[in-house]
């Protein structure tokens, strides 16, 4: 049984190892230049230091920010949703609709990605298409919402409002708990005082669950991030060139994506830059898995006890 | 709250306050039915067109009467009681008419490709383009119930095992195997195929073969596993455990003669989620397992397709016929994972 426990740490290191050595030629030949480079040339798939005369130049950026711009994008669509979808199950709804609404988020939570990649490219697509061409003719002066080329399929808007779909049944589930945890007393002191039911969760159950829904957010954020078929079939890949901020553009990067589109012809060298990539979306995705379950966990065990104050 | 309200000895409060005059229902019904109108005045006025046009309109035209109808209310506490629960249903009917359109727009396509020779043909007729009578998807359902059946197989032992070092051992390690766990689960689908991929097909230790398909699997499913079994574990009362050990029965005894048996449902509704959460993977098979056009049933001999994989590489190919085949196959994943869910949800409902 004590080896059923640590099993899941051998597996995260093991994955850690095998990423890290299988990377370690590309990291060795452009240093952290990888990270912060702007290019993904396949050449005749050696490094320049081999001789090569069409090297092949590998530089993660621009994957590294699309994926965090989309991710981002789509955690800000759906946190006002998932929070009032867990208001309301908490605190609104009967309480058997407030069952089945929960039943269906989670039904929803269990949606294959490679489904809403389907849907996303030949159903909404076309829809947002014509919704983000609106955005710009109206709110155009806005430089978000700006676009260079008039093309609007297959965007980071696309992308990001798929993954805010796919995000908000687990924000809703994580907020959903956070709420529950608030402690009674509180709330029934609240309502003594003859507050009405908003001002009980503006002044009770939001600074109690604020850090804990951040913390929801940021699971999101990971699982967004991690993201790969749905963003890989409504987003146009761009490899060398940074789409700073115009969402509206068909122009992304996502690392996750770029290792399904290039694993298959990639050469050796290749193929460790896109373990490096693997490695890179790795740390990203544990990093902000690991902040926000503390933070998570932190709320709910302050909910165990009795409440400040 | 209710108990305030509740009738004493039968006499039911009159409640004088919770009767609408005419006028109070009219100001209330205002924000809620005037969009509609609006939303069919701008549809037919200006360039946005069709039901979807319709319904953005609406959307639209309700958030502004969120935003702008508390302020003409002249009370501060019903201004934040309406704007909350506006806010609340606006965004859970929005999200679930969502969720309703995804699947509406998977059950559509899908019902309309259906033909019985799909789901007794295999691949291995079929070219680019093929009518739909011909061939099927027979390979890639037998792969996709082979790949995560042998997934199962091997990440259950070590889900519950982890499970039961917390409840059970209760070592100085839990709160550090908490903590992985929680960890593994957030890694993402891609990462734990590529881990396959460079750490046995790349250095030719397995080649591509549904096995290495289902050990990608396997870890996207640890996590799911381990913490459902955790919850259910917990809800074993400790007067069983201590009464085993009463009984003279050591602790390997005792966790599989009397606390295993006990949370057997529960254990077997946490088989269930980690099959449903990693039923429709796609990125890792892609790595791992590949593809293939016929049944293959050995899982350790050859590339096996799977019907992610299936779905995906159809819809690459994007002629008519193909794309076809790809929803009917998307309506097949997401009736199986939909009924793999509600069974989950059926047998937890009973506990123990």
């Amino acid at each position: 049984m004590t080896f059923g426990g640590i099993f899941s740490f051998i597996v995260l290191a093991a994955i850690f190892a095998y990423l890290f050595l299988r990377s370690t030629p590309v990291f060795r030949e452009f240093g952290l230049g990888f990270i912060t480079n702007s290019q993904w040339v396949s050449g005749d798939g050696l490094p320049a230091s081999a001789g090569s005369t069409d090297p092949a130049v590998f530089g993660l950026f621009p994957m590294l920010y699309g994926s965090t711009l989309i991710a981002i994008a789509a955690m800000l669509i759906s946190l006002p949703i998932s929070v009032a979808l867990a208001l309301g199950i908490v605190f609104y709804l009967p309480k058997k609709l407030s069952t089945s609404v929960t039943l269906i988020t989670d039904l929803a939570a269990s949606i294959p990605s490679v489904i809403f990649g389907l849907w996303g490219l030949f159903v909404l697509v076309p829809h947002a298409k014509y919704w983000a061409a609106l955005l710009d003719r109206y709110l155009g002066f806005i430089p978000v919402f700006n676009s260079e080329f008039k093309v609007f399929d297959q965007s980071p808007f696309v992308a990001s409002i798929v993954l805010a779909i796919m995000i908000t049944p687990i924000i809703t589930s994580v907020a959903r708990e956070i709420f529950s945890q608030t402690p009674p007393d509180l709330v029934q002191g609240a309502y003594a005082l003859g507050a009405t039911k908003s001002a009980m969760i503006r002044s009770i159950v939001m600074p109690f669950g604020r850090s804990g829904v951040i913390g929801g957010a940021m699971l999101g954020l990971g699982r967004a991030l991690g993201e790969t078929v749905a963003v890989f079939f409504v987003l146009n890949l761009v490899y060398d060139k940074t789409n700073w901020l115009k969402i509206l553009d068909s122009e992304g990067g996502s690392v996750a994506s770029l290792i399904v589109a290039k694993y298959g012809e990639a050469s050796e060298f290749e193929l460790a830059g896109l373990f490096g990539a693997g490695l890179v979306l790795f740390i990203l995705t544990l990093a902000a898995n690991l902040v926000a379950s503390a933070i998570v966990n932190q709320t709910m065990q302050k909910g165990g006890r009795k409440g400040k104050k | 709250m209710k108990l305030a309200t509740k009738a004493v000895g039968g006499i039911k409060p009159s409640k004088p306050w919770s009767k609408n005059s005419p006028q109070n229902i009219l100001f209330k019904l205002i924000p809620s039915v005037s969009p509609i109108f609006l939303a069919a005045a701008l549809v037919a006025a200006t360039d946005l067109k069709g039901k979807i046009g319709f319904l953005l309109a609406w959307l639209l035209f309700t958030a502004l009467f969120i935003i702008t109808w508390p302020l003409i209310i002249k009370s501060k506490n019903a201004r934040g009681e309406l704007f909350l629960q506006s806010l609340i249903s606006l965004s859970s009917l929005s999200f679930f008419l969502v969720i309703a359109w995804v699947f509406s727009s998977v059950l559509t396509p899908g019902i309309k490709a259906f033909t019985p020779s799909l789901f007794i043909g295999d691949g291995s007729t079929v070219e680019v383009d093929t009518p739909l009578n011909q061939g099927g998807l027979l390979h890639a359902l037998v792969g996709s119930i082979i790949v995560v059946g042998t997934a199962t197989v091997i990440s259950v032992p070590f889900g519950i095992l982890s499970a039961l070092y917390i409840t059970e051992v209760r070592g100085k390690l839990v709160p550090y195997v908490r903590f992985f766990i929680q960890a593994m689960s957030g890694v993402p689908s891609i990462v734990a195929g590529l881990f396959i991929y460079a750490a046995l097909i790349v250095t030719q230790v397995i080649p591509y073969t549904g096995f290495t398909g289902s050990l990608a699997l396997a870890i996207l499913m640890l996590p799911t596993v381990a913490r459902t079994a955790e919850e259910v574990l917990r809800l074993v009362p400790d007067d069983l455990r201590n009464a085993a050990l009463a009984l003279g029965g050591t602790q390997v005894r005792t966790v599989f003669q009397v606390v295993l048996p006990s949370a057997r449902a529960g254990l077997v509704t946490a088989v269930i989620l980690g099959v449903a959460r990693v039923a429709g993977e796609t990125a890792p098979l892609l790595l791992t397992a590949f593809g293939g056009n016929t049944v293959n049933l050995n899982p350790f001999e050859g590339t096996m397709a799977t019907l992610p994989w299936y779905i995906f590489s159809q819809m690459a190919l994007g002629t008519e016929n193909d794309v076809a085949r790809a929803w009917f196959a998307a309506l097949t994943l997401l009736l199986l994972v939909s009924i793999t869910f509600s069974l989950a949800r059926v047998l937890n409902r009973k506990k123990f």
